[in-house]
Parts: structure tokens; sequence; C-alpha cells
């Protein structure tokens, strides 16, 4: 807004939006999107419950309908005019930018269900704070996604009292899945020092309820996603999400 | 010209607003509250329509997007249709006459808006809301899964007439 007189120097590919973001950063919070909609997908014909294949499904439908939007949005912000199909199905594994939490294979259901605890507690902040993005697409697709993404934590949250309050396995297996998420937890701090802080206060006092231990500090941590450093389930990941449409370019139904 | 035009304008202005949702047809897009701005230009014979979508990823969008360049173009005019996101779409757009549909097809319409924001920190249990159901009446339901058929609803059970029904979430 006060960079008006000053934006002359990226005037190439100028936008008609007065804000300038930086399409990276807007591509991490797309693909974080995409790619964890790919992993719950997987879950359908395979919860514990017909419920919760409807679930898991709606809210990777969520996910996938943020992640579109946000895709449409870096193909013009960065002034290479792909379309979300482009940047869906041809970008190779090094450019994509999500976390590597989202990309790890599916575990158990009370894996998932960590997963998606921390995933969405930090990007209900994130979004938060997005809604103020001076690009006015950013901010109505935050503005949206707000409201998704509260829901999906309360689901996520729902689940771990449940498991964590419920028998000896649901609980072990529960107490598990942190052990077993939290080496990926460190990605999503540095990426957000604001929100950050909030999401591990609203995970702590779900785990608390819940009767679950805070795990110990892991001995290593993930790191690169959004530098597009992944782990050897990503490839395998893209290989199916992109084989068909690679197999038939432009072909549509 | 102009007398026949009259007529015509208000007729296609209708007929978009009364563009059905595909998932749940008794409901037009004016009941749903996604009619944002609503032009119809005689001289250019360009209706200019902007939507607010419902939720991110919900495949009804695109068919309706369909429905309603089909409901302006069979009328012989051209469509513009855009999407506008932003302020975000809520259920507290959606008309009393909407509701009343939705309750006499069998689903709950969306009381107030309560997603994510819990008096406490930690919500605990399932969604204590107060949702009548929409056969017999009576409050005394409870929520069976947070997820519907689509994402927009939710599954409950009556326990007056033990009635399953859906209910369309406050958002």
């Amino acid at each position: 807004m006060t960079e008006a007189g000053s934006g002359a120097a990226t005037a190439a590919g100028a936008s008609r939006h007065a804000g300038r973001v930086d399409p990276l950063v807007v591509l991490g919070l797309a693909d974080d999107a995409l790619v964890y909609a790919q992993r719950l997908g997987e879950w359908l014909t395979r919860a514990p419950e017909i419920e919760e294949d409807m679930a898991l499904g709606n809210i990777g439908l969520d996910l996938l309908g943020q992640a579109r939007g946000l895709l449409t949005r870096v193909g013009e912000l960065d002034g290479t005019g792909r379309d979300e199909d482009a940047l869906a199905f041809w970008r190779d594994e090094r450019e994509f930018r999500n976390v590597q939490l989202v990309e790890r294979p599916r575990g158990d259901f009370a894996h998932e269900m960590a997963r998606l605890l921390w995933f969405s507690a930090h990007r209900l902040e994130r979004l938060r704070q997005e809604q103020q993005s001076p690009d006015e697409v950013v901010a109505g697709v935050a503005g949206k996604a707000v409201k998704e993404v509260a829901y999906h934590r309360d689901h996520a949250t729902q689940w771990v009292l449940r498991l964590g309050d419920g028998t000896e396995e649901s609980r072990a297996r529960m107490q598990q899945a942190l052990v077993d998420v939290a080496p990926y937890l460190p990605e999503l701090t540095e990426d957000d020092p604001v929100g950050a802080p909030v999401a591990r206060e609203y995970v702590e006092a779900v785990l608390a309820e819940a009767g679950l231990g805070a795990p110990p500090e892991p001995r290593w941590h993930a790191r690169g996603g959004r530098t597009g450093i992944h782990s050897e389930a990503m490839g395998f990941l893209l290989a199916e999400m992109q084989h068909l449409h690679r197999t038939h370019p432009g072909a549509s139904w | 010209m102009s007398a026949v035009a009259t007529t015509t304008q208000a007729e296609v202005a209708r007929a978009v607003r009364e563009v059905a949702d595909p998932e749940i047809p008794v409901l037009t897009i004016d009941d749903l509250g996604l009619v944002r701005e609503l032009d119809v230009d005689e001289d250019t014979g360009v209706v200019q329509v902007t939507i607010t979508p419902t939720y991110s990823g919900c495949p009804a969008m695109e068919v309706i997007r369909r429905s309603v360049e089909e409901a302006i173009a069979s009328r012989g005019y051209r469509a513009a249709v855009a999407t506008r996101l932003s302020p975000a779409w809520t259920t507290d757009w959606m008309s009393a006459r909407g509701r009343e549909a939705l309750r006499r097809f069998g689903i709950a319409p969306p009381g107030e808006r309560a997603a994510g924001q819990a008096s406490r920190p930690v919500p605990v249990g399932l969604s204590r809301r107060q949702v009548a159901c929409p056969t017999c009446g009576s409050t005394a339901t409870e929520e069976l899964s947070r997820f519907g058929s689509t994402a927009c609803k939710a599954l409950r059970r009556c326990l007056e007439c033990r009635e399953p029904f859906e209910e369309f979430k406050p958002i």
C-alpha cells in the first residue's frame, strides 16, 4: 500500500493488486494442502468406519480446494502463467515446497490424527495471518479456509481425546503416533514464528486433556521441505498423483 | 425492442437466481446467498454475475457455474460469470425460504455459527449445539458424525422419533 510509488522495479508481470507477496511462500501454503489432500484421499475405504471415510475425504477436498485457489494465484504472481494443473502435475519433486510432515506415508489411524491435529493447528494460525495478506486473492482464500481448517482441527481434537482417553491399546498407539510425528514439527514451527506458539499451546492443551504425555525431544529433525528437499516417500506420492495427467496431457472429462 | 427487453431482462435475472444446487435441488443459488452481483446489460446482451463459492473444494460450484452460464445462454444473452472470495460465504446468508425448503426436504437448516469458536480452549466431546429434528421438531437429537455426504453437512439422529437426518452445518 505504501509501496505504490516504489513498485516500478517489479512492474514486469504487474498484477492488478496493490500488495506484493512472495510466490514461493504462497506455493508452500498451496503444496501443504495439495500433498496432504493426496494422502488423506488414501483413507477412502480404509478408515476404521464409513463416517471416517467421509470425514477424511471431505477434509482432503477442502484442502484441495484451498490448493487450487492458491496454485492458480501462484501462476499469476510468479509471471510464468502456469495454471493450477501445470503446477500440480508438471512440477518435479524439487519444485514442491510442502513440509515433509504431509508427505509421510499413511500410518495407522492414530498417526493420522496426530498429523491432522498438528497440521491443522499450525495451518489455522498461518491462515489467520494470511487473511491480512496484501494480496487480495491470498487473503480471500485464507478467509474461507480458516473456517474449514478450524473444523478439521476440531475433528482431530475429538479423536485424539477419544484415543488418548480410550483403551490401553488406543492410548499406546496415540502416544506412539505423537513420537513418530515429533521430528517433523520444527519445519512447521520455523515456518511461522508468530503462530507456532499459539498452535503448540492448543495441541498441548488437547494432549493434557487426553491424558497423553508430551513426547520426548526427538533426536533428529526433518528439514528442507520449503526449499524442495523431500523424503523418499515424496517421489512415490507424486508418481501416483501425476502419472495419469502426464500420460494423457490435456485430457479432460 | 425495449418494451420486450424489460420483461426479458427480469426473466433472465430470475432464471439466474433460480439455478438449483445440484446436491440439494430444493435450494436455489439465491436461497444459498451465493449471488453477490447480477447485472443485465441490454445494449451489449451481456449478463454479469458474481458468485461467492461455499466450501473451497465443493464440486457443486463448477456445476453451478455451468448452470448459470447455460441459463443465460439459453435466453439469448452472453454470460460473464465471476467469482468473489471475500467476504467469505457464511450460512448466515441463507434465506428464510431456503431454510424452510431444507427443513421440508429433511435436512436441518444451519443454526448459529459455532465451528471452532468454543469458549473453552479444548472443546471436549461431540457438539452440544441444539439442532431440531426436521421430521418431528424435537431438539433431543445427537450428532452421529461431523461429516455427512457432502462437506456442508453433518449426520445426526433424533432421540424422539429415532429418525436419522442430515444437518447443514453453520459456518
